[in-house]
């Protein structure tokens, strides 16, 4: 009865967002037909990715990155602050140790065997998706997120593995400072932080954008030893260090 | 064509993820959410939005399966020493 009563609710509050969103005379656009000519985005992509601009302003070939990464910049540099804290987090509150959790189920050979090819090509795909993060789609979050997840794997296939806690901590630490001293040399030197400083090269090669793709290769470092580390806490036990 | 395949697939996903409220086993109902958030993957890409279908996959269906997973592994029976 409960169940009943909570799915009639649902459908009854999904039905009127329906009908309230695509009723004839509701400001909001069928999907596939909102008019993109006359919108601020449409302004955005004209300075980016016109070739016909002597100097585009920030030459990335993906839109999405120069606004996350360029005009938002602010905002990427915010939530890799809420990743770290959450890191922080649960490395304080846990009884963070030495000591390894081994599994009840024993790994097999299939997944070790597995996890041996597999591991080279995840590591490999993530590094290409956050280097080329400003020509395809993709970036730092979901590159560092596939290199902690072949970190998992490597956790999952091997009872003895342990990966080395202080290199990422040194890493994590590194690259953090670096954004933020890239950031610091665009506000004293160009008055605004994060200025894209550096020459914008022609749209579409590796070596464009300016400081775009630096900044996405520190962030997916960042991105991946912090959930790597997240990932270790969470398997060590043992209070004594 | 396409928005007909983009409202089946949006069916499905009410229907796995309604499965992994019922289901009776743990692992079931983690495979369950799993598969919601791999058709998510291709509702993204059907709207034209690569960007986040990568984000959702690696950590969406990737990174919080192997988690689950993980933590089901180490957590013992209540009763079972």
């Amino acid at each position: 009865m409960k169940k009943f009563v909570a799915a009639l609710l649902t459908f009854t509050v999904a039905f009127f967002i329906f009908s309230l969103l695509y009723d004839s005379q509701s400001f909001f656009p069928k999907y596939g037909e909102k008019d993109l000519n006359n919108t601020i985005s449409q302004r955005y992509l004209e300075k980016n990715t016109d070739e016909t601009r002597p100097y585009p302003e920030s030459g990335s070939a993906n839109i999405v990155t120069s606004v996350v990464v360029n005009y938002r910049g602010f905002d990427t540099l915010g939530e890799l602050t809420v990743l770290f804290i959450s890191a922080m987090g649960v490395a304080l509150l846990l009884n963070v140790g030495k000591e390894r959790i081994v599994f009840r189920v024993k790994p097999n050979f299939i997944l070790k065997a597995g996890v041996r090819i597999i591991t080279g090509i995840i590591l490999i795909v993530g590094i290409y998706i956050f280097v080329h993060g400003h020509l395809t789609p993709g970036g730092g979050f979901p590159g560092g997120a596939m290199i902690a997840s072949s970190v998992l794997l490597m956790y999952i296939s091997d009872d003895k593995f342990k990966e080395k806690m202080k290199a990422f901590n040194v890493l994590e630490g590194t690259s953090g400072v670096l954004v933020i001293v890239l950031g610091l040399i665009g506000l004293f030197a160009f008055n605004s932080f994060l200025y894209n400083f550096l020459p914008s090269g022609e749209i579409g090669h590796l070596f464009s954008a300016g400081l775009t793709p630096i900044l996405y290769v520190l962030i997916g470092l960042k991105v991946g030893s912090e959930l790597s580390n997240i990932i270790g806490n969470f398997l060590t036990q043992g209070g004594e260090e | 064509m396409i928005e007909t395949i983009g409202v089946i697939i949006g069916f499905i996903m009410i229907l796995f993820a309604l499965m992994a409220i019922e289901s009776k086993k743990l692992l079931n109902s983690i495979i369950f959410l799993s598969m919601t958030s791999l058709l998510s993957v291709v509702e993204f890409i059907i709207m034209k939005a690569p960007d986040v279908a990568i984000t959702q996959a690696v950590i969406g269906s990737g990174l919080m399966t192997s988690l689950f997973v993980f933590t089901l592994m180490t957590m013992k029976k209540s009763g079972e020493k």
